[in-house]
């Protein structure tokens, strides 16, 4: 099973090109810590605003002068972290609603539904907003991992992983409805199984390839998420780093200074891309029905 | 359809008793606010008696209602009507621990090998499941050497233990659901077309196993096939199913040569005869007609509209449960 598995992600070139790029960019954020400490990357040099890279500042500075370089590394451990936090609560949610209501069926399904059902009809952007505003407040900062973060962090995960859960309960509903008419179900309850472990022993097993694709999807738009509502100002506040708060005000300079929305930007797209494509090469290697190895 | 001989229910020598059971699928429609417009009458009344240690054979053709009797039976279907007792447990009242009882005692194997066992499970924790639910064991050790003891019954290589499903064959995999079935030491079986889906050569050595471990362990068995010679092989007694009620039921060798009911004569004469001189010379009754549908079921005796000796009052009387000889219990007007 895996070893199939792995032979047929292997051929898919875009998928091992972008999970390739993903440890890189892992590599970059994580190991780029070392060399410069936060401090540095908070550090506002006043008289050096705006300037262009050069040896000193590669990616040059912002607008008060903290450097960009450093910034994107620990922009990029918050928006990964954001991403993959938000696709932890994501995936539980989705789980536990889509399970319950394809398992369950009749008046179950219909209420669970219906609340996701409701819960597409908004547009997410102005969920996302109006969360932020609502939560935003004031926040206490918070110790994670040794570092200091933004209370916003939090709030940010939360509000991702609250509003983007529908399409997994959906997927998960319906890998529950076609897997519950097998006879091996009916054979774990003729055992005397409880629902319970029917639900997440026999079915969720075997179930958990489409989740894992979507899940891995779900990041990288946990990521451009956390970038829009960043860039709106009302994401995670300064100054602590995100690759979409780095993104806020550099509207203002697209011409006289591009180094400020290009290297966070080209990174949120680097990201973006590389988890697309390696979803698609997960889904394709997953596939039991793609038979080609 | 009265129930067959309902004075018998304290009998210790009976282990399965059914009266008047049954169950009806309902139809919906509506897309927001669903309402019931009909329903499948799969099995409409259905009664019969299991003794300990006896194989009782259930035939009829395919959609008649004999997989749902067998769900019913052990409850995994809640039943329309009817009562069910499976060793003097009540199975439609039973709250969760006699539930589990019934469980522990009552057990299943099923028609597709394929799909009854779960892809992702590994042969040892497919077969250690019923273990696990009903604490049989407390320490692992235990529990392994009885899946390697339950292996060895079913004539599988314990070192398999570790395999997954899709690593077997049929007749494999049907071993494993059947040492499943074993493994909580039940005293009923119901066999739900366990042969239907391999192979001719590898139906004979599961049947044979069936038969093994019935003398084995005293275990009893409700047999669901549609393959009549090989239910003429295993059963004691036979009941014949049309359209969701039992036409007739008798001995085994009483029904197979003596059929009253025109439906299971019809049966019968369908059954292959390895001797083609003996098989041309006999007459073969061909039904006219598909099996009427279960959601409208016909009027009076069900078979009426196939029937090739069916009066008028057919379609009006509903032909009455009638014991002929001491074993042979009929439904048919004209018998």
């Amino acid at each position: 099973m895996g070893q199939l598995v792995w032979r047929r992600f292997r051929r898919h070139k875009m998928a091992i090109f972008g999970a390739v790029t993903l440890i890189l960019l892992f590599i970059y954020s994580i190991g780029g810590a070392l060399i410069f400490p936060e401090s540095y990357a908070n550090f506002a040099d006043t008289p050096l605003r705006l300037t262009a890279p050069n040896l000193q500042h590669p990616f040059g500075t912002d607008t008060i002068g903290r450097d960009v370089l450093a910034r994107t590394i620990y922009g990029g451990q918050i928006s990964l972290m954001i991403g993959m936090l938000a696709v932890l609560i994501e995936v539980v949610l989705g789980i536990l609603v889509g399970a319950l209501a394809g398992y369950y069926g009749g008046i179950v399904d219909s209420i669970l539904m219906r609340i996701t059902e409701a819960m597409l009809n908004i547009p997410e952007i102005f969920l996302l907003i109006v969360m932020a505003k609502f939560f935003g407040g004031e926040i206490p900062e918070v110790d994670l991992f040794g570092r200091t973060f933004s209370g916003s962090v939090i709030v940010i995960v939360l509000i991702i992983g609250l509003t983007s859960w529908m399409y997994l309960a959906r997927i998960v509903r319906a890998q529950f409805l076609s897997l519950k008419e097998n006879d091996f179900v009916l054979a774990a309850r003729a055992t005397g199984t409880s629902n319970f472990e029917i639900i997440f022993r026999h079915i969720l097993p075997n179930s958990i390839a489409p989740i894992i694709v979507s899940a891995t999807l779900g990041v990288a738009n946990a990521i451009l998420a956390e970038a829009y509502i960043s860039f709106l100002g009302l994401g995670v506040q300064p100054p602590t780093a995100t690759w979409g708060n780095m993104l806020d005000g550099a509207n203002n300079y697209l011409e006289s200074a591009p180094w400020l929305w290009f290297f966070p930007g080209l990174l949120i797209l680097l990201t973006v891309l590389s988890i697309n494509f390696l979803g698609d090469g997960l889904r394709d290697a997953l596939d039991p029905h793609s038979r080609a190895a | 359809m009265t129930v067959l001989q309902s004075s018998h229910s304290q009998d210790q020598q009976i282990l399965v008793q059914v009266s008047n059971m049954k169950k009806h699928f309902s139809i919906s429609k509506g897309l927001i606010i669903e309402r019931k417009v009909g329903s499948v009458k799969a099995v409409d009344g259905v009664s019969f008696l299991i003794q300990r240690g006896e194989t009782l054979g259930l035939v009829g053709e395919s959609g008649c209602g004999k997989t749902t009797v067998g769900r019913t039976l052990l409850g995994l279907y809640p039943a329309t009507e009817g009562e069910i007792y499976i060793d003097n447990h009540n199975v439609r009242q039973a709250r969760r621990d006699e539930m589990l009882t019934i469980r522990r005692k009552a057990q299943m194997i099923f028609q597709d090998p394929y799909a009854s066992l779960n892809p992702r499970w590994t042969v040892n924790s497919i077969i250690s499941e019923p273990l696990r639910v009903h604490k049989i064991f407390t320490s692992n050790k235990e529990k392994s050497e009885r899946v390697q003891e339950l292996l060895n019954l079913v004539s599988l290589s314990p070192r398999l233990v570790n395999r997954f499903p899709h690593e077997f064959s049929g007749g494999q995999r049907q071993r494993i659901g059947i040492a499943r079935a074993l493994a909580s030491n039940p005293a009923f079986i119901v066999c739900d077309e366990p042969i239907s889906a391999l192979d001719v050569s590898i139906q004979a050595q599961v049947v044979n196993l069936l038969e093994d471990l019935q003398d084995q362990f005293n275990l009893t068995y409700l047999f669901i096939a549609h393959d009549l010679s090989m239910v003429r092989h295993i059963c004691d007694r036979v009941a014949v199913m049309y359209l969701g009620v039992i036409v007739e039921s008798a001995e085994r060798n009483e029904l197979y040569e003596n059929p009253l009911h025109p439906y299971t004569q019809a049966l019968l004469s369908a059954v292959p005869i390895p001797d083609p001189k003996k098989g041309r010379a006999r007459s073969r009754i061909v039904l006219t007609g598909d099996v009427p549908s279960p959601i409208n079921p016909p009027s009076g005796c069900r078979f009426h509209p196939r029937c090739p000796i069916a009066k008028d009052h057919c379609s009006i009387d509903v032909p009455e449960w009638r014991q002929i000889t001491d074993d042979h219990w009929v439904a048919c007007h004209e018998v």
